[in-house]
Parts: C-alpha cells; structure tokens; sequence
C-alpha cells in the first residue's frame, strides 16, 4: 500500500520562535487585533510504502526521529492516509 | 608543529579553502576531507568548516552528519581526536550529537555578517588553551543560523561543567546565556560560531583568530 | 499557419519576413519561438547595438572584450580577471527574492563559464522612496534575495550602492557585478568545436518555468489563455546549492581539461546556449531534445528550448572524455545527460532522438548575427531650453541646514550586514568604503601577490536626468577617483545601462547622450569598456525611470601591504579639500530631495580630474593622508560627517559659507584628513601635481561644526546614519 505522509515539523513548547514572534507583531502592526501564539512550522509531504498503517506509522516516526526533526529543539506530529 | 589537519567538505561547504590557509599560515598541514569517504588518513586532528553543507536544506547540519566521513569523525572524537566545528561545522557536531544544544535563526532573523567582541569564558578546551580568561577576542560572525539554544537542563549542565568556552560580549543573534562556543565534557571537541580563520591576517582587520587556531594546532599536538 | 502568433510572441512583422528569408519557409512554431526569443531586445540589444559600438572596448591589458559571457583582462602574475554586470529589475519587482536570487546566480554563471572562480559581487540597487510600502517590500525581499543566494552559494559580497528615489517606484534596478580570478591560460570560451563533440547539459532539471521571460511569450497568448498562465510560472525559483555544486564539477571539469567549451544557460535558454556555442565555433548542432531531464511532463519542444530553468550548463565534450565528465559531475551530484552532437552543417537541428524526426531546422548564427537591428529614432527633450535654465542655486536654503543634513545620512549598513563580505580572505576593504579592496592572490596556488584589486560600482540618475551625457562622463569619473582614493589605478570598465522604452524618442536620446558621455570619459582616462549589459523598457504606467547608467570599475593597487587609509580622521588632523571650488546643487542629492530635478551641468574638466586622481592615488601610495573621502552623494557636508561619524571624532570646518558649498556635488574633489606634521609635504605635492587645494578645518572633539551653517554632536549624525534604514524596513512591511 502506498500512504501518503504530511509530517508537521515544529518547535517544542518552550523553546523561543523568532519568525513567530516577529509575524505575531505585525500582525499587530497590520491592525489584526488578537492574534496570539503564533508558531512557525514547517511541513514535509511523501509518499511512503508499507504494509499497513501502523508500518507507515512507524517508518515515518523513525524518518521524523532520526533525520527530519532535531529532537533538541523540534517535535514532529505524524499524518498517514491511504493514497486515494 | 608539523601537525596533520583534516578539513572535511561537504557538497556546499564553503570556508574549506580559508581554513586551510589560515591552518597552513600558523604552521600546520592542512589536508581535504572528502564527506563521502570514511578514511581520516590519519589526521591528527579535524576542521568542520563553515559554509552551507548540502545546501543548509532541512536544518543546517541535518544531512552533512551521516556522511561516511561524520561516522569517522564521531569515533575520532570518542577516542579523544580533537575536532573543531566553525560556523556551520558547530551546526554540524550539534546534529551529529557530538555537542548539546542546537543553533537556531537569529533573533534579529537575518543574516548577520560583522566583527562582533568575544570574551573568553573558559581556557579548558581544545581551542581556548592558550587564551586567558576573560580575554576579549575580535572575531567576525557570519551566519543565520547561530543563535544557541538547548534545555534549561542543558544549560545548568554546561554551566556547572565549564563547558561554556567563548561567549558573545553584545549578543548579536539572541544566543542563550551569550554562548558563541562550547566544548564537550572531555574538552577535545569545540564548536563556535565566529570564524577565527577570517581573523588571522593585519591585512583582514583582526589577528585574535590566531590564538584560538593556534591553541588548536598545539593540541593536535599533544592529542597524537 | 496562424498569421497572429508571431505577434504573440512579440515579432513584428518585418521580422518574420525576415525570418521566412532566412528559412526560405514559413517558420514553424518551434522555430518562430527560438526567434522570438534570440531576437528579443534582451538578447539581441537590437536598438542599443547601434550605440554601442562607439565605446572603447581596446586595451592592451583586455583578453576577452564585449560580446562573451564575460570581459577578460590579464593583470600580471599570469593571472586574468573577468568581469561581468547584469541586471534582473523586472523580475525583482514581480518577486524580490527570487528575482534578485536569480539575478545573482546567472551572473555568477556568466562568470565561471569562463573557466573563473567567482570571487566576489557587488550590487547596485535602486528602490522607490522608503515612505512608500510596496518600495519597502521589495527593498527587503531584493536584499535577503541576495543575502540568500550569494551566501550560501559562496561568493563574497564586498559592495555596491543602495539608492531610493521615487523615480524607481515602479521600477526598481536590482544590478549585480561579479568578478572572478583565473589562471591565465585556462581562459575558455563559450564555443562548440570538433565534428562529432557532444554537448552535455549539466544540472537543473528543465521545467516550464520562465519561458520565454526575455520576450513577451509569458504573457502572450498561446491558446486558452486561462491555461496557459498556469502552465508558464515566469518567476524561477534559485537553487544555490545546486549551483554551488554547478561551480566546482565545472570548475575540476575546466581543471582536468575535459571540456573544449562550455556555456550556461541564461536568457533564452537552451535556444541561446546551442546556438550561441554552434555559431561562434562556425558549426551546427543536432540538439535531442527528448533527451532533456524534464522537471514536468507534457512539455513541448519549444518550451525545453527556450525554458529559463536556472542552475544549468552545456558543456562541449570530446566523446572519449564523457566517462570522466559523468565521473566528475557524480561526485559533486550533478545531473549531467548528453542533449547535442556538433555537426559541420552549420544548422542547428532539433530533433526528437538522434536519428528521429527533425522538428525544427535554422541556421545557427541566423539566431545571433542576422537579429534586427535598429536605429530607433532620437529627440531631444521638448522643455530641454527651460529646463537647463532652471538653476537648483534659486532654491531658497534650509532654514535648520542640519535638519537636511540628517535626511541625506543613510548607513548602508542594514543591507551590507546581511552578506557574507569576508568570505576566501581577501577582503582587506568591504562594503561602505571608497572602494572595495581585495588581495590578489593567486587562483591555483593561493599564493598573494601582495598586489590588491579594487572595485567600485557607481550611477547617479540625477546627474544623468539633468544632462545624460555629462552625467555618464561625472559617473566614469567619480568610479575612477573611487579607485583613486585606495591606491588604485583603473583598469577595465563594464556598464549596465538601465533606461527607458526604447521606442520613446527622448529615452533613445538619453541612451545615445549616455554612450557618447562614457565614450568621452573612457577615451579621456585610458579606460577599455570589456562588457556591458543594457536593460530597457524600465517604466511603469507610461512613465519612464531616470537614465541610470550604473558602471563597475576595477583597478589594480600594486602593494597592497597595509590596508589603504578609508573614511577616518585623528583628533587633531587637519582637514583638506582638494579640487576645484564647488559648483552649483544641480543634480544634487540636496536639489532632488527639495524637489528640483532640473538644471543643467557643466562639462568635466577630464584634464583636471585626471591630476586630482593622480595626485590622491600618489598621497595614498605614500601614506601622507590618515583618511580620505570623494565628495559624491551629500557632497561636502556628507561626506565630512560620514567621516566624523566613522572615526567618532568632530570637526571645525571653515570656509563653507552656505548650504550651496555644503551640499554641492560637482566633481573633481576630495576631502583629505592631514596629521599636522605632513601637512606641508601634502600641500607641496598638490602644488606638483598643480591641483587647487584648500585647508577648510581641523578634527577634534565630539561635535560636528560648521561656521556659521550648524554645530551638531557627532553623536546624533551617528545615530541618523545607523538607524535610517533599519527604522524604515525592519516594522514588519507588507506588499503595499
């Protein structure tokens, strides 16, 4: 089966988002008023080829562990569906 | 001081050339390191030097630490071997796990290229040695990439450890703790952002680099 | 077949005519986009041409003069130096990033075609006002587009100028010069030659991304026009990774002598590079054009011919050597597939596979050589009589002179701190001085000459308004004393000439008024023009910007074993002004911010700026001055406090009588701050060299004055000149 994986890249809480900080006072600049907690992230879009969906799960999870998130500062939240 | 120096390249590495000279003008014998090759050719010690290996794409240092090359390095580094990461080579050993912490975008979220003031914190390390303690360094910067962050744990540990080994005397990047270099707890591995090498010459406005790659090159000498 | 596409696609009817001559045939589609495309203004200067031609372009020092992808000059040591400028304004405006991105990476490649290391850029940028937010957007895109690019693909940025004027609010020009360093002997040029030779695309995969940017074809109709605009997104995206990558497989390719020519891909495209490497060796080419990586599918032929995919070459390749090509483009990760095969037929076939069906068939220099040209027509201005007339002298002066002088202080600082200067240890003066200063060391064995080079870029669309022709002249001399000023002496010249629409009789005007005024100073200071690039049709809504001759000009320093003395005084140094007595606020940077851009300009006195050059070169050389400044932008009163406010030390200046003394930019002068004890050595040698010269003030002290005009702290013209444009462009802008 093939899957296709979005994996959203984004720092952990905690950790100081420059480019979200910086958006969040222009927005306040521009006159939209509220916007708050405002994250930058970044998503990466594949196709992936597994047997199910736990195994897709699961070689994505070791993609996003070992090599497309630095663990250090950035955590990775997983979408798999079934290419349809 | 005849000593063997590896500079690694990566496919867009950038600073290889200038490291080397600066290398090769305090005495040393600096050699290229491929990225795709594993053999170290018995280099005493290695130079990740700056640049935008495999482009920075994803993270800086993200694909550049499983080159053939980086798994070597790692076990130099476990074995005492010194290594020093300039700039994007401090990003590398950081992804590489061989220092804590990462480097993220700037503050100001530019690029910031400019001579900046360092003070030295410790002397306990690989590239500060021969520095003495609160020392003022004038050093350029260069990068996007180079403001310092890790866990509050992490950095308690690197406080307590003195493993904070240059810090920034004006922050200009938003670095934690104003932390321009660190070393490891076994002192033979050391990252900083400023570039030493651009620092080596009268002629290039600085000579404190030269203190620092100098200190470098002796413990190439007494790791062999 | 359909008798609206040539039109489409932006040839007139004449030139098809001309097209079915050549052919002896209708054209068909393939072929008519590869003219229209080769015929373009951009690649075929059709209505400069005829102008250029009245420039220098012979020197002793030239190698490779106009015409290549790059000049060539030897400078001793066996070493030789290219150089190129370029413009990308259209596209920068539509996308600042990409456009400038883009614009940095074509020149580097016109570079190392060359078989040259880039070893440095400069970028000349003009912007609309900073009040007006679509001109602040782009500013900062354009800026980090070339932070971007040049960074990380790693190529040092050392200078160029940033200018807003609202005549660029609608056009901005985003210039960039690139020099690189060879070994003498490995000068290569961009031509096929050898029946048989293969021709190697390396890099990029070819999308449909930019077609036909250099014509009208992007946004001519070719059928549904809804569809169409989908299929052919004209901004390309730059990839410096992949060209850094391009830069060291073609350099070890040039190195190991594997390649008999190569080309890159710019403007046109493919269409451009084969036939381009075809003509010049006096060959033809059979170009495959399914064996094009493509970066989508369903492309049609004439879109992999004339697509703009950045990032790519055509390498000619002897065919015994193509092991080792691929071996060399595997280890830098370079896509390298053989496209053509050179041919004795001097035709230029397209074909779908090597022994398949011929698509398009055309002489291959019938591209380049048989292009229009034009002689458009010329007029002068209508209001030309009262316009030169109109004197900025009967402007009333400022009422608080420092409230002027803080609106001309700008720190460049804010872009210039966003590139990578330093990079390859050369950089011994950087952005924000006379003139960039690198050491000359050389290519192959990193080994310095101790000599330096210098490089400088300048334009002024004010001078150049008032009077294009004595303007270009004032522009070739303020360049030369740049040079002047860190020691150095002139070398080659190369010019990018921003202009107007070409079928607007007076710009035609500006144009041949510019060419004839930079011939006249090249002619006067000895100085071959080895390139150029013009760029026409910058307007927007019917108005056409300010002729903006921008030139770069590189000079050699022939010790460069202490840095050259830069925009700095001592306290206690006195202050000398050297050249002639000021002359008029026509043109200046005081008179446009007033509102007045009319005038008229006297001639330059060649003879004289010629010993004021000699003589600032020659006090350099012999270390008599501590620091120095040309009077340019600003003139006296900026120049003097930018030097105030660089060594953070004041001044007394004397005999400054008014704001038209103050702020006067008329040329030939320079500012020269003088330790005491030298001062009569210095005053001597002016009288030698017969320049008129004059003791106006003395350093000292943290404030700024100026009898009886302004008393203000240094401190406070610090802080204006730092803060400008960080104030105006970092609030968060958006694309007004």
């Amino acid at each position: 089966m093939v899957y296709d994986a979005c994996v959203e890249v984004k720092l952990r809480e905690g950790i100081a988002d420059p480019q979200g900080s910086t958006i969040e006072k222009a927005t306040d600049n521009l006159g939209f008023a509220g916007i708050t907690n405002v994250r930058v992230g970044k998503c990466i879009r594949f196709q992936v080829e597994a047997g199910d969906e736990e195994e897709a799960k699961n070689i994505v999870s070791e993609l996003c562990d070992r090599f497309l998130t630095n663990p250090v500062i950035e955590e990775a939240v997983i979408e798999i569906q079934v290419v349809g | 001081m005849n000593q063997n120096i590896g500079v690694v390249v990566f496919p867009g590495s950038n600073c290889e050339k200038d490291a080397m000279e600066a290398l090769a003008d305090l005495g040393a014998t600096p050699l290229l390191l491929w990225h795709a090759d594993s053999d170290l050719q018995g280099v005493d010690a290695v130079v990740i030097p700056g640049g935008f290996a495999h482009g920075d794409y994803l993270r800086p240092g993200a694909i550049a630490r499983f080159s053939p090359a980086m798994e070597a390095i790692i076990d130099f580094a476990h074995n005492g071997g010194p290594v020093l990461g300039i700039c994007n080579g401090f990003q590398v050993l950081t992804e590489a796990g061989l220092l804590p912490g990462a480097l993220q975008k700037n503050a100001g979220l530019k690029f910031l290229c400019k001579e900046v003031e360092l003070q030295v914190e410790s002397t306990n390390s690989v590239l500060t040695n021969m520095t003495s303690k609160g020392q003022t360094l004038r050093i350029p910067i260069n990068h996007f990439e180079g403001n310092f962050t890790c866990t509050d744990e992490t950095l308690i540990e690197l406080q307590s450890q003195d493993q904070i080994i240059l810090t920034y005397r004006e922050n200009p990047n938003g670095s934690m703790a104003n932390i321009a270099g660190i070393c490891n707890t076994t002192r033979n591995v050391v990252g900083l952002m400023p570039h030493p090498e651009r620092a080596c010459h009268t002629l290039l406005g600085s000579t404190d680099g030269r203190i620092l790659l100098e200190s470098f090159i002796q413990g190439a000498h007494a790791a062999v | 077949m359909d008798d609206q596409l040539h039109r489409s696609l932006g040839l007139t009817d004449d030139e098809l005519a001309k097209i079915i001559e050549i052919l002896g045939r209708d054209p068909n589609h393939l072929e008519l986009a590869m003219y229209s495309v080769m015929w373009s203004e951009h690649c075929s200067y059709k209505s400069s041409r005829i102008h250029l031609k009245r420039l220098p372009t012979e020197g002793k020092n030239v190698l490779v003069g106009p015409g290549e992808n790059a000049g060539v000059i030897d400078v001793g040591d066996g070493i030789a130096i290219a150089l190129r400028i370029e413009s990308h304004n259209h596209p920068s405006y539509i996308e600042p990033y990409q456009g400038a991105a883009t614009g940095v990476g074509g020149i580097i490649r016109d570079i190392f075609t060359m078989g040259a290391r880039p070893i440095a850029i400069m970028d000349p940028l003009r912007f609309g006002p900073l009040e007006d937010a679509r001109s602040r957007w782009v500013a900062e895109g354009v800026v980090s587009g070339i932070s971007g690019y040049g960074n990380s693909v790693g190529v040092p940025n050392v200078g160029g100028e940033i200018v807003f004027d609202e005549t660029y609010k609608g056009n901005p020009l985003v210039n960039v010069l690139c020099v690189g360093i060879l070994p003498k002997e490995r000068l290569v040029l961009g031509q096929a030659s050898g029946i048989g030779n293969l021709a190697v695309l390396l890099g990029s995969t070819t999308g449909r991304d930019g077609i036909g940017g250099v014509s009208v074809l992007a946004s001519a109709g070719f059928g549904d026009e809804e569809e169409d605009a989908e299929k052919r997104p004209s901004v390309q995206v730059g990839d410096p990774f992949e060209e850094k990558r391009l830069i060291e497989a073609c350099l070890e390719l040039l190195d190991e002598g594997l390649v008999v020519g190569i080309q890159d891909l710019g403007g046109a495209g493919l269409a451009c590079a084969a036939s381009e490497t075809a003509s010049r060796g006096g060959v033809g080419m059979d170009f495959n054009v399914s064996a094009v990586p493509q970066r989508e599918s369903g492309m049609q032929p004439f879109e992999i011919m004339t697509s703009e995919s950045q990032e790519r070459m055509l390498a000619i390749v002897e065919p015994e050597n193509l092991e080792q090509v691929f071996a060399i483009c595997n280890k830098w990760e370079i896509r390298s597939s053989v496209v053509g095969k050179v041919t004795p037929s001097g035709a230029l076939r397209i074909v779908d596979d090597f022994d398949g069906e011929v698509l398009g068939e055309v002489p291959a220099a019938s591209l380049h050589e048989d292009a229009p040209l034009y002689e458009r027509p010329i007029s002068e201005p209508d209001d030309m009589d009262t316009a030169i007339t109109d004197q900025a002298t009967t402007l009333s002066g400022p009422e608080k002179i420092e409230d002027d002088l803080f609106d001309l202080l700008m720190s460049p600082q804010w872009a210039t701190s966003q590139y990578d200067s330093q990079l390859f240890l050369n950089t011994v003066v950087g952005p924000g001085s006379n003139a960039a200063v690198l050491r000359l060391k050389h290519p192959t064995s990193g080994e310095d000459t101790g000599r330096g080079m210098a490089l400088t870029t300048d334009g002024n669309h004010r001078w150049c308004a008032i009077n294009p022709r004595i303007g270009s002249a004032m522009t070739v001399a303020e360049s030369v004393l740049n040079l002047a000023c860190v020691g150095a002496v002139p070398q080659a010249l190369v010019n990018c000439l921003n202009f107007g629409n070409p079928e607007n009789p007076v710009v035609m005007w500006q144009l041949s008024e510019a060419v004839d005024g930079m011939a006249e100073a090249c002619n006067a200071f000895d100085l071959p023009v080895v390139g150029g690039n013009v760029s026409l049709y910058n307007e927007s809504q019917g108005t056409n910007i300010d002729p903006t001759p921008i030139v770069g000009v590189i000079g050699l320093i022939n010790d460069l074993s202490k840095a050259p003395p830069g925009l700095t005084w001592n306290d206690g140094d006195r202050i000398i002004l050297l050249g002639p007595e000021a002359n008029g606020l026509n043109g200046s940077a005081w008179a446009f911010m007033k509102g007045h851009r009319r005038g008229s300009l006297d001639p330059i006195d060649f003879d004289l700026h010629k010993r004021v050059c000699a003589l600032t070169r020659d006090l350099v050389t012999k270390e008599l001055v501590t620091g120095l400044h040309d009077i340019s932008t600003g003139g006296l009163g900026v120049s003097a406090a930018e030097m105030a406010i660089n060594s953070g030390v004041g001044c007394t200046l004397a005999r400054t009588p008014d704001h038209i003394a103050f702020f006067s930019e008329s040329p030939s002068r320079v500012i020269l701050a003088v330790n005491p004890e030298l001062l009569t050595e210095v005053e001597q040698l002016a009288a030698e060299y017969d320049v008129p010269h004059e003791r106006i003030g003395l350093a000292h002290g943290e404030i700024f004055t100026v009898k009886n005009l302004l008393t203000v702290p240094v401190k406070d013209l610090q802080e204006k000149w730092d803060n400008r444009l960080s104030d105006a462009l970092d609030g968060g802008t958006t694309q007004g």
